[in-house]
């Protein structure tokens, strides 16, 4: 289950950021690493609302600084 | 045609400066997008385009209502297509000195004027960001920008714009995005038919240019606006008043 939700928000970062599913890993910084700007970030978060029928509030927003912050906090908010 | 191939989409299109812009955008080859109030209201608009060969389709929103702004779109994204051209023209005035104006008269001008260009703009920012081009235009006024007697509500909603559009530039410009507004003066429609004839000969004899506006004034430098000729400008607001407010 944490795996193929690991392999959903890969999808949704590589769609959103155009960036490679081999740049994508659990630490990878969505700024830093995935060269994505606040508007980028925006935007992925809606993507992430879309893709997991999930609502995220902005001051979580800020808390999510890499892939593995979102897929720890998806998991959490579906299981 | 310099917007062939674009879709706009132009909110008070039933009629006065609003008509004349989804016909000067339809002229220059956009499918038009013909928002009011009420569907049948923007229908005519949209018969005039289609009598000159173009294409346009109407809708009925309430844009100061979320849900309505947000069906509005969505059924304009199935049925043209993405907007690449937002004009916020939708418009009104409840006229009167703040000692006599009511709440009601202040909410429902922001609601509209306001509010209603801020719900526009979201709703269509997600498709152009993706798209990495967007022309957003708003339609303020030299009341926003000078003041008026009798209009705090309507100059307040049309100084916000002025603001609105200089944080739309700055937040969207990194995309491809452009945001300008543009003032006109006292242009002859609906809205100032019933202001005093004395008023009308007074800013005739003040504006340099000797005459009152006309709605197609307007629409061209949207058109302007909207073409690649106004690639590099955002963050800007085009007086067009004939040079009253010189």
């Amino acid at each position: 289950m944490a795996d193929d939700i690991f392999e959903r928000v890969k999808k949704v970062v590589c769609a959103e950021l155009d960036v490679q599913e081999g740049e994508v890993t659990e630490s990878s910084n969505f700024i830093a690493d995935l060269g994505a700007d606040s508007l980028d970030v925006v935007e992925l978060v809606m993507a992430f609302e879309e893709e997991f029928k999930i609502d995220i509030p902005d001051d979580e927003v800020t808390k999510l600084a890499t892939v593995g912050d979102a897929v720890e906090y998806i998991k959490s908010k579906i299981a | 045609m310099i917007l062939n191939g674009k879709i706009a989409a132009v909110t008070g299109a039933s009629r006065g400066i609003g008509q004349a812009i989804a016909l000067d955008l339809a002229r220059a080859g956009a499918q038009v997008a013909c928002i009011a109030t009420k569907e049948a209201n923007a229908q005519t608009t949209v018969e005039m385009i289609l009598a000159m060969g173009g294409m346009a389709k109407a809708y009925g929103c309430d844009v100061s209502q979320t849900e309505s702004v947000e069906a509005t779109f969505a059924a304009i994204a199935s049925d043209l297509g993405a907007p690449a051209i937002l004009v916020n023209n939708a418009g009104i005035t409840r006229d009167t000195l703040m000692l006599r104006m009511k709440d009601d008269d202040w909410d429902q001008v922001m609601a509209t004027n306001l509010r209603g260009a801020f719900l526009c703009t979201r709703v269509v920012t997600k498709a152009m960001m993706k798209a990495r081009e967007g022309r957003i235009i708003n339609i303020t006024s030299i009341v926003g920008l000078h003041g008026a007697a009798g209009q705090a509500n309507y100059a307040a909603s049309k100084a916000g714009l002025v603001g609105l559009t200089l944080a739309t530039a700055k937040e969207l410009g990194a995309r491809g995005i452009t945001c300008n507004a543009v003032a006109p003066g006292f242009i002859e429609t609906d809205m100032t038919h019933d202001l005093p004839q004395e008023m009308k000969e007074q800013v005739q004899k003040s504006a340099p240019l000797g005459r009152l506006g006309s709605p197609e004034d307007i629409a061209q430098v949207v058109t302007f606006l909207a073409g690649p000729g106004a690639g590099y400008m955002t963050g800007q607001v085009l007086t067009v008043d004939g040079g009253l407010t010189l």
